[in-house]
């Protein structure tokens, strides 16, 4: 069974002014659509051929020789659960228990917001910022080009991609601005929840 | 009266005691973000007078104002050039690294660009250790575009002279050089560099990082990779090419 791209979960312009249909065409489309392609080809004929993509992942991961295969593998899986960490009329505060855990794990939900933000801005080139369980805490993480949690252990609950191709028709160098944007207009506080529920 | 001469005398020596500390200081130098060398819509339509304009004037000035705001805590680095700052990236703080590296790598990447038709052509000898190191111009080409290509996330592709005077290609992530003593980075002089961060073509481009790369071919100026070549086999400069000297006292 071949990895497949997945449909966006809303339309292409559903996430605009704040994400363009120019972006998401380019992001989906093209972006999201050539790591799927790509894998699929690199694991063809290989023992990797059929494997779930998250046991592709794990099993390349760390392997220098498989970096195509990890690289494109993480990077469908990244972006797969990047889309679903948006909608329409996102932002504003989480409730219920992922609240409460927020509160207990970094003191407030603003506290989350600027180690988020400081991630996000300071993921040097490529990459991506996330919140992760680890263990029974959660954390701010950032991770460079296609690396992700599940390499490293964590459960992945939120994640913003922080690669320019993300923001660059839209916000070019203010890079700020698209992570700002994400949180008070876009972020799926339901998707997180739903994360964190099944953990 | 005759008390208050000692209380000036000493009012006197502290004034110039000051004025030896503040003499004697390291001097504030700070580095400065280069004028493009060509209009913002010189390159057009290989790359689009917009992409030039944030790329020099928003990415490449931020680099030299983080670079000028790390070093501004740093008196030990204090008039190290930027070459001796990337030659010990090792030991550098992050913010450093990259900020330096921001800084020399578009410096040369503006100069390693002319106008369509205006860059020249490799100079005999860069045409001989081109032929040698790659077979032909279009066998650099290939490997030069092959390692642009092929660089994942962001970055840069290189053509560098290697200590032992040979050519090679090679690739570094992020903002990070052959000049810089890092693990994993093949280290040589710089004569070639092509920026393949997304912001380096993403208006213009989107996805076809390669359609970038093979357009880019007719912007190089050979003209000054011929000056580098020749720079970097002089006994005098070899290895310390000077793209962007400090200036001695500026603020920073």
């Amino acid at each position: 069974m071949a990895h497949t791209l997945p449909a966006l979960p809303y339309e292409l312009d559903a996430l605009e002014p704040h994400i363009s249909r120019q972006t998401l065409e380019f992001h989906h489309g093209k972006h999201h659509n050539a790591y799927v392609t790509n894998l699929n080809n690199l694991v063809a004929g290989t023992e990797l051929e059929g494997k779930s993509l998250e046991d592709t992942i794990t099993s390349v991961a760390g392997d220098a020789g498989k970096a195509g295969v990890f690289n494109n593998a993480a990077q469908v899986w990244n972006h797969s659960f990047y889309w679903q960490c948006m909608k329409p009329g996102g932002g504003g505060q989480p409730g219920g228990a992922l609240a409460e855990k927020i509160n207990a794990d970094f003191g407030s939900f603003e506290a989350f917001v600027e180690q988020f933000k400081t991630a996000g801005a300071t993921q040097f080139g490529s990459g991506w910022a996330w919140l992760v369980l680890d263990g029974d805490t959660l954390k701010v993480t950032k991770t460079g080009n296609a690396d992700l949690p599940l390499a490293h252990g964590q459960k992945a609950l939120l994640t913003m991609d922080v690669w320019e191709h993300a923001y660059y028709l839209d916000y070019q160098n203010r890079r700020p601005d698209y992570i700002t944007t994400f949180l008070e207009k876009l972020v799926n506080w339901d998707f997180v929840a739903a994360n964190l529920a099944a953990a | 009266m005759s008390f208050l001469i000692p209380a000036l005398r000493r009012l006197l020596m502290l004034g110039w005691l000051v004025l030896l500390l503040v003499a004697a200081a390291p001097a504030q130098a700070a580095f400065e973000l280069p004028p493009l060398p060509y209009p913002f819509d010189a390159l057009e339509p290989v790359i689009d007078a917009r992409t030039m304009e944030i790329h020099h004037d928003r990415h490449h000035a931020g680099y030299v104002a983080q670079l000028n705001a790390a070093l501004s805590e740093r008196d030990d680095l204090a008039g190290l050039s930027l070459e001796q700052l990337l030659a010990r990236a090792r030991r550098l703080p992050d913010a450093m690294r990259n900020n330096a590296g921001g800084y020399w790598n578009h410096s040369q990447f503006w100069s390693a660009m002319a106008p369509a038709g205006d860059g020249g052509a490799p100079s005999e000898e860069l045409e001989a250790a081109i032929d040698a190191a790659f077979g032909s111009a279009q066998g650099l080409q290939e490997r030069f575009s092959q390692a642009a290509a092929a660089r994942f996330g962001s970055g840069w592709a290189w053509l560098i002279l290697r200590p032992d005077g040979t050519l090679a290609v090679t690739s570094t992530a992020n903002q990070d050089n052959p000049l810089m003593n890092l693990p994993g980075i093949e280290r040589g002089t710089p004569l070639l560099g092509l920026d393949v961060w997304e912001h380096a073509y993403y208006l213009s481009y989107q996805n076809r990082r390669a359609d970038y790369i093979t357009a880019w071919w007719s912007l190089v100026n050979w003209d000054q990779v011929n000056q580098r070549y020749a720079e970097a086999l002089s006994p005098a400069s070899a290895g310390q090419p000077t793209l962007s000297p400090r200036t001695p006292g500026a603020e920073p």
